[in-house]
């Protein structure tokens, strides 16, 4: 293994165990705002508790949501100072906005929402949760706006042997941007959606508390559908950006080897990386690629083959995750149509069979978000700024390999132990149930 | 003049975050020696809960700021500095974990793992911190070929001086604000380790403005431009006034040490202008506020973000501390 390899590996880990706790900080964010907004119109106690029941689990969420993140700020200068360097004009500031933006507002206002219950009005105890949700989705914003750059390149010139900045407003404003964003945080709220939905279902199992968890259910249920046909309608679009500015990624994630007029998707198919092409095609859709890549069912698709062979992505993984992800995207509006129907006709305890299916289907969304991820930026390989610079020419040039296995180990024995601590933390609030309010 | 602008804003903002977090850092390494009850170490937890989360966004906002102003910098100050920084984040996770589930386990033998791991984590990055700031003070070895220190060498006497002082100031700082938050005995008892705690801070901020006059280059700039001299005046007022309030106010006594902190930063950051990094080999190869910085485009993007959102940021933290700023009452911990 070498510095570049160990740094993938430090930095994909170090984003994926982060991004286990930030979709359900978006999502679970907004349903709390919710449920203390029923409270504060209602003035029903039920809702009070729910604030505070759920306000809990999202706080622990949350915690483990700024620490991971902290590193992220950094190991790009630690470990990919040429990236830094070669794209600081442009991917910094997005990040430095993220910060003065988002992280202050929302970090304040958390401490406002958590210790001011006596202190503040309800009324600005209620703005400070709304003000915390918010903000959590703003900072989605600018860092995808930042990532978004990397997959897609705007707005800048090459100059001093780096890429410079020309039009702010064309960084902001990309469109892949904006994609990546509303299908990110529609994928968060799926997330808080089914977390919700899973730890109602327990109870409901057990019949505890059961006009709580009704309650609770049939809000994530309600947010769950929406956010679900959402992320799926705006991932077709998502999906069709990506062919018109990374058609080699979006290949990769057909594992479509080469061009065709028309082309199919294969409901089976198993890639050969080796020989670039595919082991197994069978039951073909005809057209249907062409249809969603260029909502053109006559459309030119390119094939992998068509590019030079080191600027293709590892097409397996990609390929895996995408259909993961389309799959369980689809399962995710099965199951909430389901869920809000039966939370609607109140007939959630009627359904024992459908409730373990919820309860079970808790982490599903987690994978969903985690596959997303590698298509994202598996599929995006070997460029880590696409069409500009190859990720084997970014990494910092200090750094030995004994440096980058021990930070990375420490990293490994660290985030075990804290997603241990956070397990068992949530399980055991989850399992309590409601709090006595004071 | 926006590089100017932007270096005094990165300096700014180090400064903000060592005298905000200062204080979470030095509650922190307080906490097992100090906390004798469990009340008092919920009431030190509660005097910090509701601000040391967004107090630590001034370091992620300074490391934003660096990249996004000066990227070769932020590249450079952290790949070459790479160990020191990592243990630093590592110390802040620890200590950001510790600090909030603390008061949500009841097993002792994972509370008393908790309470090592805040002390642990506060005490890391604040030294740390020190080390790597007194280390920059005097310059690291860069040449064409890169960098040429480890962990080791960073371990040099002005490093360790700088990192102590680091501890100590926080510490202070830390016992100064609780001492503000709180009443009745624990209050005393902040105040009486105060007043330790500032003769050990003035031994060590002496140790090392004397120090730094003989290992770096930091009075260069203040003998050319005399007037500058007010800013580490300031620093030794700032702790005089912490000193002379102790006893009268706790509020100003806070102040005053935030204040010396504030210019403790801009006396080492002021000293290394136009540098940010400093090369101790060839001055050729240090990293400047000119020669690191992003394109003039970019720094007025930056500039007119910050003339907007940074005073609606100090506003709302203003009011912020002036919500929390109230004393806690014995037996009256809300958050935890």
């Amino acid at each position: 293994m070498d510095v570049v390899t160990l740094s993938r590996l430090q930095f994909g880990a170090t984003a994926m165990y982060h991004f286990i706790f930030v979709p359900l900080t978006l999502g679970l964010g907004i349903l709390v705002a919710i449920m203390e907004t029923l409270h504060y119109r209602t003035k029903n106690e039920i809702y009070l508790k729910m604030t505070k029941f759920w306000g809990r689990l999202f706080l622990i969420n949350f915690v483990l949501g700024i620490v991971t993140g902290i590193t992220l700020e950094f190991q790009f200068g630690t470990n990919w100072a040429q990236y830094s360097i070669y794209v600081g004009d442009i991917f910094g500031a997005p990040l430095a906005i993220e910060a003065t933006l988002a992280f202050f507002l929302e970090s304040t206002f958390l401490g406002v929402w958590l210790f001011g219950w006596k202190r503040i009005s309800p009324k600005m105890h209620l703005i400070s949760i709304w003000l915390v949700a918010f903000s959590s989705n703003l900072s989605a914003l600018w860092i995808l706006i930042a990532n978004a750059w990397m997959q897609d390149p705007v707005g800048f010139v090459l100059k001093n042997n780096r890429a410079e900045m020309t039009n702010f407003a064309a960084v902001v404003f990309s469109p892949y941007a904006w994609l990546k964003f509303t299908h990110t945080i529609t994928a968060g709220f799926v997330v808080g959606a089914f977390f919700v939905m899973g730890i109602s279902a327990y109870h409901l199992l057990k019949k505890q508390n059961v006009e709580f968890f009704k309650k609770s259910f049939y809000i994530a249920a309600t947010f769950g559908m929406i956010s679900s046909l959402l992320v799926f309608f705006i991932g077709d679009m998502h999906a069709a950006e990506v062919a018109h500015v990374q058609p080699a990624k979006l290949a990769a994630m057909e594992s479509f080897w080469n061009t065709e007029k028309a082309a199919p998707i294969y409901l089976l198919l198993v890639p050969d990386d080796a020989k670039k092409s595919n082991l197994v095609e069978a039951f073909p859709i005809p057209s249907l690629l062409s249809l969603l890549a260029y909502h053109d069912p006559n459309a030119t698709v390119r094939g992998l083959n068509s590019f030079p062979q080191n600027d293709i992505p590892p097409v397996t993984p990609v390929f895996l995750s995408f259909r993961i992800m389309v799959g369980l995207g689809t399962l995710f509006i099965f199951l909430t149509i389901l869920a809000w129907w039966f939370a609607k006709k109140d007939k959630l305890l009627n359904h024992r069979g459908f409730l373990r299916i919820m309860l079970y289907s808790l982490p599903l969304p987690y994978i969903a978000t985690q596959v997303g991820w590698i298509v994202a930026e598996v599929g995006r390989q070997p460029w880590i700024v696409y069409g500009l610079l190859k990720t084997n020419d970014a990494v910092s040039k200090n750094l030995t390999i004994g440096d980058v296995i021990l930070t990375l180990g420490i990293f490994i024995i660290l985030y075990t132990a804290l997603a241990v601590l956070d397990f068992t933390l949530l399980t055991y609030y989850a399992r309590k149930g409601p709090l006595e309010t004071d | 003049m926006l590089n100017i602008l932007w270096f005094i804003i990165w300096g700014l903002l180090w400064a903000m975050y060592f005298a905000l977090d200062g204080f979470d850092l030095g509650i922190g390494m307080l906490f097992p020696f100090f906390g004798k009850t469990d009340q008092d170490k919920k009431t030190m937890l509660e005097s910090i809960g509701p601000v040391w989360d967004a107090n630590e966004v001034w370091l992620i906002t300074a490391g934003g700021a660096t990249f996004a102003a000066f990227p070769t910098t932020y590249a450079y100050m952290f790949s070459f500095l790479y160990l020191p920084l990592m243990l630093i984040l590592y110390g802040l996770i620890i200590r950001a974990v510790c600090l909030e589930f603390r008061y949500k386990v009841n097993k002792p033998s994972l509370v008393s793992l908790l309470e090592n791991g805040l002390f642990l984590g506060s005490l890391l990055p604040a030294l740390l911190l020190g080390v790597a700031f007194g280390n920059i003070f005097q310059g690291l070895p860069i040449d064409q070929t890169g960098y040429h220190g480890n962990l080791i060498t960073l371990l040099n006497p002005f490093g360790l001086i700088t990192g102590i002082l680091f501890v100590v100031a926080f510490l202070l700082h830390g016992s100064l604000w609780l001492s503000f938050r709180t009443e009745g005995d624990i209050n005393l008892r902040a105040k009486a380790l105060a007043r330790k705690l500032w003769f050990i801070t003035l031994f060590f901020a002496v140790l090392f403005l004397v120090s730094a006059y003989f290992v770096t280059n930091l009075y260069a700039n203040y003998f050319s431009m005399p007037f500058l001299l007010i800013v580490p005046t300031l620093c030794v007022l700032g702790l005089l006034g912490a000193g002379f309030f102790i006893n009268s106010s706790e509020i100003m006594a806070f102040l005053s040490s935030a204040i010396c902190i504030i210019f403790l930063t801009f006396t080492g950051v002021g000293g290394l202008y136009p540098n940010l990094i400093p090369s101790n080999i060839n001055n050729a190869f240090s990293l400047s506020a000119f020669n690191s910085s992003s394109s003039q485009y970019t720094l007025t993007v930056m500039t007119v973000v910050v003339i907007i959102f940074v005073p609606i940021v100090l506003a709302y933290k203003f009011w912020t501390y002036k919500t929390f700023s109230y004393k806690i009452k014995e037996g009256e911990v809300e958050g935890y």
